[in-house]
């Protein structure tokens, strides 16, 4: 995240401008999870490794085959980690389903192993770096603020519609919400909860390589990011409630805004130490989070 | 009968999001009666019971045992000052064999207050008193039953382990959330004696029940509830020949 | 078509040992005793045993820190339930402290060792008292969160030495004095807490487990009860903390690192959850396992990652209840 805000921020507007932009990429980076969690209602702690895979299969495409066009690498980048992520679950998670412990040990697990396995494999040092889409900055109320980053904000804000409609007027979208509010019920009505759920794995992981294409050229694809992303995006669902959309995107300018301000008046050093009282101060005033649909003892008693 | 009101529960209103779950719900109870609570399906009575227990905080309203507010106290508390509930999903500690599951009422610092427990200390006394209070309740003492684990027993022997656990507490007051459902007619009738007894050692029992005739035969008083809000109390027959707990039960279009 | 059915018959001299025969003849003395007292003198002749192998003394104790993590964390998930994935955070806050006594404050190893571990329990326990009403995922998440935000508030304070953290610990008086330091605490422990398990308050801490509501209703305090459980995991951990700084003289922030959050519960799963003995069992496979494979670098964590997610998955019941089942009970095939 040093990397992400550089620039010595001063005055009001850059710290508005840049907080919105840091909000937005906290909330990209916690889409991922969100999505997961709120239909197949697996804590998906392998989303980090993910996001770096995502990252590291594009930069092979692009530097170990010559030529390969950028888009291309994208594309089956992002498809690639959506299978597997599909996999993960059609294959593991599918066996411990409904143990949450389990599914935590086992997602955790499979994460730190894809992560130490691509350190071990060679990723690591600062070589590793996707280009930027479109490179030069712009003034923007006299702040120079980077193409990339406005790029951000923009395909950030059209992803997030695009989610809205596509689970409020699709069917595949509906039935996943359907699932997600009462998994029972939607089986009774003819939703197969298994595939739904392997779906939505797919598309969380796709979501988690989407967010690491457009944020990664930012800095330098390294595993220790990945355990970031981790727990940025626990961060952010956490604290606007597992499994809520509009906490998640609430929750990433809470934090967002709360991490540009530390980085203005504090140092960059205590950006996670922020996020991280945060979480720790939200789950002890309201443990399920500001929209929280948690069920609360009113349901098991 | 002694006149003493032991617990005043004062215009609980409770809501759920939008759905108002109980709205001004009060009664008055006094020491050593049988109170019925009836009503529908989802007419509010369990929650009812949770927000008097401490395991909901009710939105508005208050909660009086022996004239000292306990609103919004926490479970245990008020645990520990003598009012005790049934769980109407029962979960006994299921690895446990059954008398082992009174060691934790047992152990509790209300029983060591109220001589639930009389033992001096030694490890084993606690087993000892566990398997009496279980007899008392109707585990025969000489067959294996109070020994098998939990999760075997039928569902009549989990009822009467509920109970047991309230009694090994030596509460005032015993709320029972819907004893009865799920049992055999013989079961019922096996219960019905101890909810006599338990009356005559002078527990106030309040009971949650569907099963209305098994209940009008032990209850003094009875309070019906339909959507979160008291629409009769009093004697038993009067409560039944009530037009709007008829409505209640039957629907609204009766002759 | 003929349907078999595989039947599992308990051995005829378990059924004898379990009662009152069980002191009439040696075959089943031998029987009942033969698996422990075979621990419990194999670990401790092992420091002799290893005098052909030097280079693998060193291992037993870490083989043993990682036996007291792995004994905390399925005490506090299988019989607490609250799954706790900062077990670093107990050896890091043990190991800290130690070396604020030792190097800061000049107590003796023998009186600051104990001394952190008893701190370090209440410290921890204070620290986690807070998300103690948690369940399930939340809980999980962020005894998760406590390793890392430690390492980041002593980077960013600058606090402790750093990121170097704090150096020149007393190391114990003699080599054999350091293995059987720990060797002793870790059967002391797993006895002592397989014995805590089945007492009266050991019973009300798993009823918190299997039903809070019902503690609850019983007039006891759950977050009370829990926080002695914390109180109890953490006093292992921050025991195993505290003499691991003594041992590499050193106490830093990789005191907080994940390995020590991990390999626990690798541990615990590869050995049997909820059996205690399990845990130890685990540890003493993966730990030397790890040091084998110690040329492969961070791939290490990769096997033990797929150790553990194959364990979860296929065999979730652990290599303890297996073999348990293997040697009360024997098998066969019927007709059905």
């Amino acid at each position: 995240m040093d990397e992400i805000v550089k620039e010595e921020i001063e005055g009001n507007v850059e710290i508005i401008i840049y907080g919105i932009i840091n909000s937005i990429i906290l909330s990209l980076m916690a889409l991922g999870f969100t999505l997961v969690y709120s239909i197949a209602r697996v804590p998906n702690f392998a989303h980090g490794a993910l996001y770096i895979t995502t990252g590291y299969i594009t930069w092979i495409l692009l530097n170990k085959l010559t030529g390969f066009p950028y888009p291309l690498a994208i594309a089956i980048a992002i498809c690639v980690t959506a299978v597997i992520g599909a996999l993960i679950y059609r294959f593991i998670l599918i066996r411990v389903r409904g143990m949450e412990i389990s599914e935590i040990i086992a997602t955790y697990a499979i994460g730190l192993a894809i992560l130490e396995g691509l350190r071990w494999g060679g990723l690591r040092g600062g070589t590793f770096t996707l280009p930027p889409f479109i490179s030069g900055s712009v003034q923007l109320f006299g702040v120079s603020v980077d193409y990339q980053r406005l790029l951000i904000v923009g395909i950030g804000i059209v992803t997030f519609a695009c989610l809205y409609l596509f689970t409020h007027f699709n069917r595949v979208g509906l039935a996943l919400r359907g699932i997600a509010q009462d998994e029972r019920a939607a089986m009774m009505l003819g939703i197969d909860s298994d595939m739904t759920a392997i779906v939505s794995l797919a598309i969380g992981s796709g979501l988690a390589g989407f967010a690491a294409i457009l944020l990664l050229p930012l800095g330098n694809i390294i595993v220790e990011v990945g355990y970031n992303v981790l727990i940025f995006a626990i961060a952010v669902c956490v604290i606007g409630g597992l499994g809520s959309w509009g906490g998640t995107i609430l929750a990433s300018f809470i934090i967002g805004f709360a991490q540009i301000l530390t980085e203005a008046f504090l140092s960059t050093h205590y950006q996670m130490v922020v996020a991280l009282f945060a979480i720790i101060i939200t789950l002890l005033i309201k443990p399920s989070g500001i929209f929280g649909k948690q069920k609360e003892l009113e349901e098991r008693v | 009968m002694s006149e003493e009101i032991i617990l005043s529960v004062q215009g609980i209103s409770k809501t759920f999001g939008g759905l108002k779950a109980l709205a001004d719900v009060g009664f008055d109870i006094t020491r050593g009666e049988v109170y019925g609570i009836i009503g529908p399906n989802g007419s509010g009575k369990t929650t009812l019971i949770n927000c008097i227990t401490g395991f909901i905080k009710p939105n508005s309203g208050r909660v009086l045992f022996k004239e000292k507010d306990i609103t919004g106290w926490q479970p245990h508390k008020i645990a520990h000052i003598g009012i005790s509930r049934t769980f109407q999903i029962m979960r006994p500690y299921y690895s446990l064999p059954a008398y082992k599951n009174l060691i934790v009422p047992l152990w509790s610092p209300r029983a060591k207050t109220t001589g639930g427990w009389r033992g001096g200390g030694k490890h084993g006394d606690r087993d000892t008193v566990a398997v009496d209070i279980l007899e008392e309740i109707g585990f025969e003492r000489d067959s294996r039953v109070p020994y098998k684990l939990a999760s075997t027993l039928p569902t009549g022997y989990q009822k009467r382990l509920e109970l047991a656990r309230c009694m090994a507490m030596r509460p005032e007051i015993i709320f029972c959330d819907e004893v009865f459902s799920g049992l055999s007619m013989s079961e019922i009738a096996g219960m019905l004696p101890l909810i006599e007894k338990m009356k005559s050692e002078g527990i106030t029992l309040i009971m949650i029940e569907h099963r209305l005739r098994e209940l009008f035969r032990v209850a003094d008083r009875v309070m019906a509830l339909n959507f979160g809000e008291k629409i009769a109390e009093g004697e038993s027959s009067v409560v039944i020949e009530n037009k709007k707990v008829k409505e209640a039960y039957l629907g609204s279009e009766e002759v | 078509m003929e349907t078999m059915r595989k039947e599992r018959i308990d051995r005829g001299v378990r059924v004898r040992a379990s009662g009152l025969y069980a002191i009439s003849s040696w075959r089943e003395m031998l029987y009942l005793m033969g698996p422990p007292l075979a621990l419990i003198i194999g670990v401790i002749l092992l420091p002799v045993i290893l005098e052909l192998a030097p280079y693998w003394k060193r291992v037993i104790n870490i083989m043993c820190v990682y036996a007291l993590l792995a004994l905390s964390f399925d005490f506090l998930a299988n019989y607490v339930g609250l799954v706790c994935l900062g077990g670093a955070f107990f050896v890091g806050v043990g190991g800290y402290l130690s070396a604020i006594f030792n190097v800061y404050l000049h107590f003796p190893v023998y009186l600051s060792i104990p001394l952190a571990t008893i701190c370090g329990a209440f410290i921890c326990t204070f620290l986690l008292m807070p998300c103690l009403p948690l369940r399930g995922v939340y809980f999980a998440i962020v005894t998760l969160m406590y390793p890392l935000l430690a390492t980041r508030v002593i980077e960013a304070l600058d606090i402790l030495g750093g990121t170097n953290g704090i150096t020149g610990l007393d190391s114990l008086p003699n080599e054999y004095v350091e293995h059987y330091a720990i060797i002793l605490m870790t059967l002391f422990f797993l006895y002592a807490m397989r014995r805590f398990v089945n007492q009266d308050v050991g019973l009300v801490i798993r009823g918190v487990k299997d039903n809070d509501q019902a503690v609850k209703a019983s007039g006891i305090s759950v977050t009370k009860m829990k926080a002695f459980a914390v109180c109890i995991a953490a006093f292992m951990g921050c025991f195993g903390g505290a003499y691991m700084s003594h041992m590499y003289m050193w106490s830093g922030l990789s005191m907080f690192a994940l390995d020590f959050s991990i390999i626990p519960m690798a541990s615990v799963v590869i050995g049997g959850g909820g059996t205690l003995l399990g845990a130890i069992i685990g540890s003493f496979i993966l730990v030397p396992l790890s040091e084998v494979l110690r040329n492969f670098g961070t791939f290490r964590i990769v096997i033990y990652c797929a150790l553990l997610t194959g364990f979860i998955v296929f065999k979730s019941e652990g290599i303890m209840v297996y073999a348990m089942r293997k040697y009360h009970q024997f098998e066969r095939w019927v007709k059905v």
